[in-house]
């Protein structure tokens, strides 16, 4: 009988993409964070996109630490301003492809005013969002997500406010491509991530997260896996509903797929358009032409 | 490096300091601007937005200040030279990211237009009560460029200076502008491209592997390099280290905000700049700077006739202070006139300069318009008197 040969262990295809050096992360254990990051990591080996090209910008928050953890040049900016900083580096280089990747609070909350504004513009911006129903770096305190009636540490008698509907939020603003899903669909994440590269124009994901540290035992939601479950069992996929409808409630359904796919001209596109139509030849070009080397 | 000649609008102009403050920072090669309007800057961006795209740049009108701000730098890392231009409220919701350039070391320009506060004031009218905010501003320690023009020529020149000192140390560099200079109409003179100097930004020649982003030559200045040439860096407002990454202990602190205040601190003498008038045999010098130190020209000018050995000290360069010119004066004169229109602060800086040297007489104004000379020739007529009967 001869010994048990042991395959070689498959390098992990998407190491490539992660900064393995700075592992172990900050996330806590049963966090759906790094699960979308390791969905994101495929949907860039799988985009054959050159890599050096791709940037991502995060704002703070547990979710804002994703741009430390991936090998591509990357920006963990101040508190809500991931978008305006993205906005600035991609019209000041069109080449570059840029991901914003942070969390709800982030993105809606203090930075809500930014989101709107960029869906509105239709820059090419790609907007993940990681909603974890609440402010998980700070603590645990309500946000701009969190569901009527759900405990959190600054509602400790129940939240009275309800919560946003971002893919509403994000489609009435102009966003041209909109989905969500949970950190229980990792292929469905990959796919549209991997759809999101590719789009002109600014796009949505709204990824629905465990956070069990905080948010899942506050509500009694159980770990990071029973939460995922619970996402699981919750879900219902409407690809194309209508993203009014897609508001989610403390123990309700959650909608999931693709909700908005549309074209529109890019803020790119029309810029370029009008200037050039309206200066003709005096039109010197966008920003990049005239960085010196 | 010379300038761009596309960019430069040679020749005599009659403009106004909001406008020459626009054509320096497009002489100067920036080629990224965003802002939110606002009362009395916004000319400094319309005339952007309508000269941009005939250079090869472009204007973002922003959703408020907090975004024009941090546009701006996203535009740096890109590869651009960028500036952002505000006043009063703008400039304090800019504070957090003053702080954020300071802390990742990002080349930017603020221009701030400075108009009567706090809160709304006089939106159209002039004030210089910012000056300490502009050093202040931002949370935490760092040390950061401020200017302070008193002509359109200088809105021209020291904007370009400003961009220039920026890639020099990778620091944010505020033009401290105030509603007279930037409103007021003159001649101003834009020499061939030739002749006007741009700093390179500070590109490394390492290749990956080898550059460590934040890693200071001997002036405390690392090198550095944008998105998108295969380096993968990181950029972070949080404490750091030499790579880049977050670093959340007491000695990543102190090494890199000791590092992020001593390249300037140990720089000062090399940044500092300030004019003098009549200051050899001054007995009494006046400190001022912006709109105001016009004003005290005159008043020294008046003092002089009277038989007052008066001297004007204009600092160009007010943050980082000249320092040590104030120490060095404290001991001969008899005293320090700070004519400025706040209720006192520039005349803090030059009081814990002179270190009990010599009395420093603050000349207040609240905001809104420019000190008349008598006012100030007043104050240096008494201090005169004052000394001569205590002698
Ligand atoms: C201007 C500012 N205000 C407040 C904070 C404190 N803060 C840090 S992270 C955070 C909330 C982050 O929540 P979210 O974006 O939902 O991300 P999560 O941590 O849940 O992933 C807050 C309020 C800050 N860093 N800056
Ligand atoms: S606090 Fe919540 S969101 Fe933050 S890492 Fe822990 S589980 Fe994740």
């Amino acid at each position: 009988m001869s010994a048990p040969v042991e395959a070689p262990l498959a390098a992990n295809p998407v190491e490539a993409v992660l900064r393995s050096f700075r592992m172990p992360h900050i996330w806590c254990p049963g966090c759906g964070i790094g699960t979308t990051v390791n969905c994101f990591a495929r949907a860039l080996e799988q985009s054959k996109l050159n890599l050096d090209k791709v940037v991502v910008v995060s704002g703070i928050g547990c979710s804002g630490r994703v741009a430390g953890y991936l090998d591509l040049d990357s920006f963990h900016t101040t508190h809500g301003r991931a978008i305006p900083f993205a906005t600035g580096m991609k019209i000041a280089n069109p080449k570059l492809t840029v991901v914003v990747y942070s969390g709800d609070g982030d993105l809606v909350g203090i930075g809500g005013n930014h989101f709107i504004h960029a869906a509105r513009r239709n820059l090419d911006l790609k907007v993940i969002c990681i909603n974890n129903f609440t402010y998980g770096m700070t603590g645990g305190q309500m946000g701009p997500t969190t569901p009527v009636s759900a405990l959190s540490s600054t509602t400790p008698f129940g939240c009275f406010e309800p919560g946003f509907n971002l893919p509403h939020l994000a489609e009435s603003a102009g966003a041209v491509y909109v989905a969500r899903w949970t950190t229980y669909h990792v292929r469905q994440l990959a796919h549209t991530m991997g759809e999101m590269l590719r789009k002109n124009g600014f796009s949505f994901l709204e990824i629905i997260s465990p956070c069990p540290t905080l948010y899942g035992q506050r509500n009694r939601l159980g770990d990071g896996l029973a939460m995922m479950k619970h996402f699981k069992q919750q879900s219902v996929l409407r690809h194309g509903a209508p993203t009014k409808e897609v508001g989610i409630e403390l123990q309700g359904p959650i909608a999931v797929g693709k909700f908005v796919d549309i074209e529109r001209p890019s803020f790119l596109d029309v810029m370029n358009e009008q200037l050039g139509r309206t200066l003709e030849a005096e039109y010197a070009g966008c920003v990049k032409d005239h960085v010196p080397d | 490096m010379k300038a761009d000649p596309i960019g430069v609008l040679t020749g005599t102009h009659f403009f106004d300091g909001d406008h020459a403050c626009c054509e320096g920072a497009l002489a100067a090669g920036c080629r990224f601007a965003a802002g939110y309007p606002i009362t009395p800057s916004t000319e400094i961006v319309e005339r952007f937005a309508q000269r941009a795209p005939l250079v090869g740049g472009m204007f973002l009108q922003m959703e408020d200040e907090l975004a024009a701000s941090i546009a701006i730098q996203g535009a740096v890392w890109a590869g651009a030279k960028a500036f952002t231009v505000t006043s009063g409220p703008g400039f304090s919701l800019m504070m957090e990211h003053i702080g954020f350039a300071a802390m990742t070391e990002t080349p930017c320009v603020i221009v701030n237009v400075q108009r009567g506060g706090p809160s709304t004031g006089l939106p159209t009218l002039p004030g210089q009560a910012d000056m300490m905010q502009a050093r202040w501003g931002s949370h935490g320690d760092y040390e950061l460029i401020a200017l302070a023009p008193s002509s359109p020529q200088e809105c021209f020149d020291l904007t370009i200076h400003a961009f220039n000192l920026a890639e020099q140390y990778r620091v944010p560099v505020l033009v401290m502008m105030d509603e007279c200079v930037g409103h007021m109409t003159e001649k101003v003179v834009i020499p061939p491209a030739s002749e006007i100097e741009v700093a390179p930004r500070r590109y490394t020649r390492l290749p990956r592997g080898e550059y460590v982003p934040f890693h200071a030559g001997p002036d405390g200045v690392p090198e550095m390099v944008r998105a998108g040439e295969g380096y993968r860096i990181h950029v972070t407002g949080m404490t750091h280290d030499e790579q880049g990454f977050p670093a959340p202990t007491v000695e990543a602190q102190q090494k890199l905000v000791q590092r992020l205040v001593e390249k300037i601190r140990r720089n000062a003498e090399a940044i500092v700049r300030y004019e003098e008038t009549g200051v050899e045999d001054a007995e009494v010098v006046v400190v001022a700077y912006g709109i105001t130190a016009r004003v005290a020209r005159r008043a020294v000018e008046l003092a002089r006739q009277q038989g007052v050995r008066a001297g004007l000290l204009r600092p160009v360069v007010v943050w980082p202070f000249p320092e040590n010119r104030i120490a060095e004066l404290a001991r001969r004169v008899r005293a320090f006139v700070v004519a400025e229109m706040n209720l006192g602060q520039i005349a803090l800086e030059v009081e814990r300069c002179s270190a009990g040297n010599a009395p420093t007489v603050l000349v207040p104004h609240g905001g809104g318009a420019v000190h008349h000379p008598e006012e100030i020739l007043e104050v240096i007529l008494a201090q005169a008197r004052t000394e001569e009967v205590l002698r």
